[in-house]
């Protein structure tokens, strides 16, 4: 059932433990307790809103930068991805099979935030070898939710 | 001027449309009306089977195939209603691949039902089996199903049903509307009462793959005595999400398949055949995708039956396909007058139980293929909609 649960708020964190309980047939007062051991136990992080920044006023701008990295003996990539991880502008790191090494996502408010951003802080990084900036062009899919254009319920008029 | 009340055949015209018609082409006018009306999976077609209708294109597969459907096609459905519900047929001769189970219910009630001979039809049911019927000159004899006995066929009314004119029985489970579905206590009875008779079963298993709380489907062909007596009909719509491909198929003796089979080659020749190369992945490799399917129209079917007790209808547990049935009896209105005064003021679209047989009075059919969300809000505009009245 922690599996069922777990799949249910990931697709909408909104849903209560009385609608999961219907769901899963299960009772409220299980499925509550469920949670909060899930989220004790820290299989759930958090929960927040997915937000199409785009339609903000505010502008937004993100970029995936790829990092080439130089390993430390005894820590690997796990050093350099922990000093990555602490600002602020940044959203996500991968340590990533293939080409590259660290895949960091990172948002600011406009290109030059972002680009310099990039400039002063990952490159400057001694073991960082190389860094290739992709910015963002346009979302058209987030955590599942579709932004652009709506997936239209297509099914015809036919009612029987 | 032409006379065309002169001209159309007389039993075409006295046909009635589908009445709620009209009422669904006003909602389809209406700004903001959530349906819970529609009767055909949300979900797209799985993509191995696109993908394996695509390939079949891309080599050209563009031909007519043999009348009876694409023998690999033939021997999968063997193969696949023997595994999901014991019933051996051969491929040759015994399957009849066809336009959707709707041409396999057409072709099957034509080829057994003559002017005057009398068809046995369960309501609330789907729409088609009476007016094919009166098409072919036969005359419907309706049962009334009822909510207290699960909206099952019981052995009594079968037995009052029957005459010696009765050539047909229709057995339309797991049913829309009503998400009945018949076990196989309930079929070993009514297998009673046909033994010594010539009527012919057609069983509308369209439904089969969605069944719900562990409860198999059980084929009416599956029960002793009924095999020689039953045409099994069964689809790719429902359970594959593969409404538009058109795909169906009929199982049943040879003696009445060869019949079936006339009517189909004359009239329709062949099944599509890039659905037929799809359906045949669709068989094989998909129980996965099914099986994914059937847990999420389990959750959406428990949320709207919590959901209907909870504002005031009654709705029993159903059991298969993808609809609820509740009662609006509580409310005093017909089922006509609950659709058309709830599409108006919560803008909420749901069939009126009278669609599916005069007996389906005091229902609505509410169809869970639809997003939970959806369905949360649909339910809480049905609940004012209660309050207000
Ligand atoms: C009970 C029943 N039988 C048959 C059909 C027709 O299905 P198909 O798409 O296979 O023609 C439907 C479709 O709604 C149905 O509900």
């Amino acid at each position: 059932m922690k599996y069922e649960i777990l799949k249910l708020l990931a697709r909408n964190a909104k849903y209560s433990a009385k609608d999961i309980a219907v769901m899963l047939g299960s009772d409220e007062d299980t499925v509550a307790k469920e949670i909060a051991q899930l989220e004790k136990d820290g299989f759930i992080k958090g929960y927040k809103a997915i937000v199409d920044w785009q339609m903000v006023e505010d502008s937004y701008v993100s970029a995936i930068i790829e990092l080439n990295v130089v390993p430390k003996a005894e820590l690997g990539f796990e050093e350099v991805a922990e000093s990555i991880m602490k600002y602020e502008e940044v959203e996500s790191v991968y340590l990533m099979s293939g080409s590259y090494d660290l895949n960091v996502v990172v948002k600011g408010k406009t290109l030059q935030d972002v680009a310099r951003f990039v400039a002063r802080e990952l490159a400057t990084i001694d073991s960082v070898t190389q860094t290739t900036t992709h910015f963002v062009m346009r979302r058209y899919k987030e955590m599942d939710v579709v932004l652009a254009g709506d997936e239209k319920d297509d099914r015809g008029q036919l009612f029987i | 001027m032409m006379d065309y009340s002169k001209a159309i055949n007389h039993t075409v015209a006295e046909i009635k449309p589908s009445g709620i018609r009209k009422f669904f082409d006003i909602a389809a006018t209406m700004d903001g009306v959530i349906s819970l009306g529609v009767g055909e999976p949300d979900f797209r077609t799985p993509w191995q089977i696109r993908k394996a209708g695509i390939n079949s294109l891309e080599k050209g597969k563009t031909k007519y195939t043999s009348n009876w459907g694409i023998a690999q096609l033939r021997s999968a459905v063997s193969d696949y209603v023997k595994r999901k519900y014991s019933i051996n047929y051969q491929p040759d001769e015994e399957i009849l691949i066809t336009v959707g189970g709707s041409e396999a219910i057409d072709a099957c009630i034509r080829a057994v039902v003559a002017p005057g001979d009398e068809v046995i039809i369960p309501q609330p049911s789907y729409v088609c089996y009476e007016p094919i019927t009166r098409l072919a000159g036969g005359v419907p004899v309706i049962i009334e199903t009822k909510a207290e006995d699960d909206f099952k066929v019981t052995k009594k009314q079968l037995e009052n049903a029957l005459s010696p004119r009765t050539k047909l029985l229709i057995l339309p489970y797991p049913c829309n509307p009503t998400g009945a579905i018949m076990e196989k206590e309930d079929l070993e009875e009514l297998a009673d009462v046909l033994k010594g008779t010539n009527v012919i079963v057609l069983s509308d298993e369209i439904y089969a793959e969605l069944t719900f709380g562990g409860k198999r489907h059980v084929s009416p062909a599956s029960i002793d005595g009924m095999w020689e007596r039953t045409v099994t009909v069964n689809g790719f719509s429902k359970a594959f999400s593969m409404t538009g491909w058109r795909l169906g198929f009929a199982c049943g003796p040879r003696e009445i398949m060869d019949q079936i089979t006339k009517i189909h080659q004359f009239a329709i020749m062949c099944a599509p055949t890039t659905s037929q190369y799809a359906a045949i992945e669709a068989l094989k490799n998909c129980d996965g995708e099914v099986e994914r399917m059937v847990h999420e129209y389990d959750m959406r079917r428990r949320m709207m039956v919590a959901g209907f007790n909870e504002i005031g209808l009654v709705c029993r547990e159903p059991k298969g396909a993808f609809y609820t049935f509740p009662s609006i009896k509580s409310t005093g209105l017909s089922s006509d007058e609950f659709c058309e005064r709830l599409l108006y003021s919560k803008k909420v679209a749901v069939v009126p139980g009278t669609a599916f047989g005069e007996s389906g009075e005091g229902f609505i059919r509410a169809s869970y293929c639809y997003s939970v969300e959806h369905i949360k809000e649909a339910i809480s505009r049905i609940g004012e909609f209660l309050k207000e009245l």
